[in-house]
């Protein structure tokens, strides 16, 4: 009797957890394909680019000639010194305004929230350009500088480093909060008001119990800003003014000036691999941070 | 050092049109268990909060000690509170949870660890110091939360309906051990529940909210036994409250005017039982339920009007039986009569 309990319909039973199953992982096949398509397929075309001659040889003629190439490296580092900047100033704007969207009101929020958003909303092209507008050397801020009598000559705050970080900042501010916000709202305001009431600052209980419970978002938002502007063309393009040439600068250049598609598909693997290692350290450290004992 | 007292003096705390406190003042006694009892929407966590300082009264003032702490923020109050949902700070330890206040204090790291472990085993938590907050049960949480709360030894202490998550046996089990504690430490507390029963467990005096205001502050009997508002009256158990004119006098006991409250437990089903003269009531049986230890029956009377008795069991009842529509008298004794003062009639 028990032994037949065991056993009743469970062969139709397990096929139904089968079904169900099939019918949750057909709905990834749209995006699966179009991931396909669009992103693995054309990699493998330019992986095969790089590595390919004119005849139709494999070489390694365009890694080391990129290599070799001092603009190579000195790219490499402005890469990093705007997605090292973009971060930093991302923590430091916000970080405190994700904890005031955290701490105010729904209803706030929500309202604060559409600022938030406003500039993911607009064209990037439309955006650059507006900053153009306020940052030139007439533009609207040096005109305040040099009415007030601030200063007397016009600061250059654009076609430089300077104003390709603000447009930059601009741009991934939001897409940093969104994930900080997120993990900080969830954090129980009773734990917050405990920390409160056995004696702890505002800053205090911000670096003790704030910042280590937010820490998954605010670790998300980083690499999603430090990988995301490694990339970044538009903004350098027009803000930088032709004088600060990243990779992705570069890779335009060396297609539209040079018209060397394998020395541009080795540049573009070589960003590739960059984005692949930086990012694996990324989530190496998060874990090993996760991971070490918090109670001191 | 002595634990203070604490006093509220016309306490308003205003949400929009509603009124969450209206004018409220208590003083609570040095070393006092009070607990605030209410309904949702009475006030009472409104008010805890004000005393903690994370409500912000309109008007008012509290005093701990002799010092007004009403214009004091949080963190300078020295006030240990323990929260409904415990409110333990997941990414610490049992033991860095209630290290946490004291090297806050800039202890010495070792002394700050005795202290904790003190502290714990106080708690019953012997032996838990470095599990993970995750891997506690509800229970064992609000233990960790009731040793971070006094470890660093706070003026007073507070509490927000600590045991609601918990169930019952060990509601009741807990009970015990936080009235103990705090009778250990001699501290005074502050305790906010809706459950009436608790409430009579473990205060010294309890304070009736509704509305925000203060209906009653008395110790557990009285507060039970000699409701002085209707709503006290019927938010403490089972009770029935109905004009004089309703009930027939016997025997001796002494005509009767106003307004009643007469418990559904101290009735009884015969004039003997009820434990001396009082007052007898005729009706029906609307409905009844076996309870465990008692019957529950709601008697229809005159003007149909219901009447909640609750009748031992393991006794004739049992044998006897009941049916609906059955007639029945039910008696209660003159000292288990309570007058109400004033009020209209329902």
């Amino acid at each position: 009797m028990t032994a037949m309990t065991a056993t009743v319909n469970a062969a139709g039973l397990r096929r139904d957890a089968a079904t169900e199953r099939r019918f949750f992982l057909s709905l990834a096949l749209p995006s699966l394909v179009i991931v396909g398509i669009g992103a693995i397929l054309p990699l493998f075309w330019i992986l095969q680019q790089s590595l390919a001659t004119a005849r139709g040889d494999i070489t390694l003629v365009n890694y080391t000639a990129l290599l070799t190439n001092g603009l190579t490296w000195r790219s490499l580092l402005v890469t990093l010194e705007l997605s090292g900047g973009t971060l930093l100033c991302c923590l430091v704007l916000g970080i405190p305004l994700a904890f005031l969207l955290a701490s105010t009101s729904p209803r706030t929020a929500s309202r604060l929230m559409v600022l938030v958003l406003l500039p993911l909303w607009t064209s990037i092209l439309v955006r650059t350009y507006g900053w153009l507008v306020i940052l030139r050397r007439d533009g609207l801020i040096n005109d305040l500088l040099v009415g007030s009598g601030l200063v007397s000559e016009p600061v250059p705050l654009v076609y430089n480093f300077t104003g390709t970080l603000i447009g930059m900042v601009h741009y991934m501010l939001p897409i940093f909060v969104l994930p900080t916000y997120a993990a900080m709202r969830d954090i129980d305001g009773n734990v917050i008001r405990a920390a409160a009431s056995m004696g702890a600052s505002l800053w205090h209980c911000f670096r003790t119990v704030i910042l280590p419970l937010a820490f998954g978002g605010i670790a998300s938002g980083s690499v999603i800003v430090f990988v995301y502007t490694l990339g970044f063309f538009i903004t350098p393009a027009i803000l930088g003014g032709g004088r600060i040439s990243p990779i992705a600068i570069r890779i335009d250049r060396t297609l539209s000036t040079l018209q060397d598609w394998g020395g541009a598909a080795a540049f573009g693997v070589f960003l590739l691999l960059i984005v692949a290692v930086l990012g694996v350290t990324a989530l190496g450290a998060a874990r090993l941070i996760r991971s070490k004992p918090a109670a001191d | 050092m002595a634990s203070p007292r604490i006093a509220l003096e016309r306490v308003r705390k205003v949400y929009g049109r509603h009124v969450a406190l209206d004018d409220v003042s208590v003083d609570v006694r040095p070393g006092e268990f009070l607990t605030l009892l209410g309904p949702s929407g009475s006030g009472k966590t409104t008010l805890l909060m004000a005393i903690a300082g994370f409500v912000r009264p309109e008007a008012g003032l509290i005093r701990i000690g002799e010092a007004d702490v009403t214009r004091l923020p949080v963190n300078k109050r020295d006030i240990g509170i323990v929260f409904q949902n415990y409110a333990l700070f997941p990414h610490m330890s049992v033991l860095g949870n209630v290290e946490y206040p004291l090297l806050l204090r800039r202890l010495p790291r070792a002394e700050a660890r005795e202290r904790a472990r003190a502290a714990l085993a106080r708690t019953q938590l012997e032996g838990y110091e470095a599990r993970d907050i995750a891997a506690l049960s509800g229970g064992q949480r609000q233990r960790v939360a009731l040793a971070r709360a006094v470890v660093f030894e706070p003026r007073v202490l507070l509490m927000d309906e600590p045991l609601s998550a918990l169930d019952k046996n060990l509601r009741e089990q807990m009970q015990f051990e936080i009235r103990k504690l705090q009778q250990d430490l001699a501290i005074t507390t502050i305790y906010v529940t809706h459950d009436q029963r608790e409430a009579l467990t473990m205060s010294d005096r309890i304070a009736v909210m509704n509305g925000g205001r203060i209906e009653q502050l008395d110790a557990p009997q009285p507060v039970y036994q000699r409701p002085r508002t209707r709503f006290v009256a019927n938010f403490m158990g089972e009770s029935n409250i109905m004009p004089a004119a309703l009930v027939e006098p016997l025997g001796s006991a002494p005509p009767l005017d106003g307004t009643l409250v007469i418990r559904a437990e101290n009735f009884a089903l015969e004039r003997d039982a009820a434990g001396g003269d009082g007052i007898a009531i005729k009706g029906r049986v609307a409905a009844y339920a076996f309870r465990g230890e008692t019957w529950h029956l709601r008697l229809k009377v005159e003007g149909e009007r219901e009447l909640l008795l609750s009748i031992p069991s393991g006794k004739s009842l049992d044998q006897a039986g009941i049916t609906i529509g059955q007639q029945l008298t039910a008696y209660a004794a003159a000292r288990h009569i309570h007058r109400l003062d004033g009020g209209p009639e329902p």
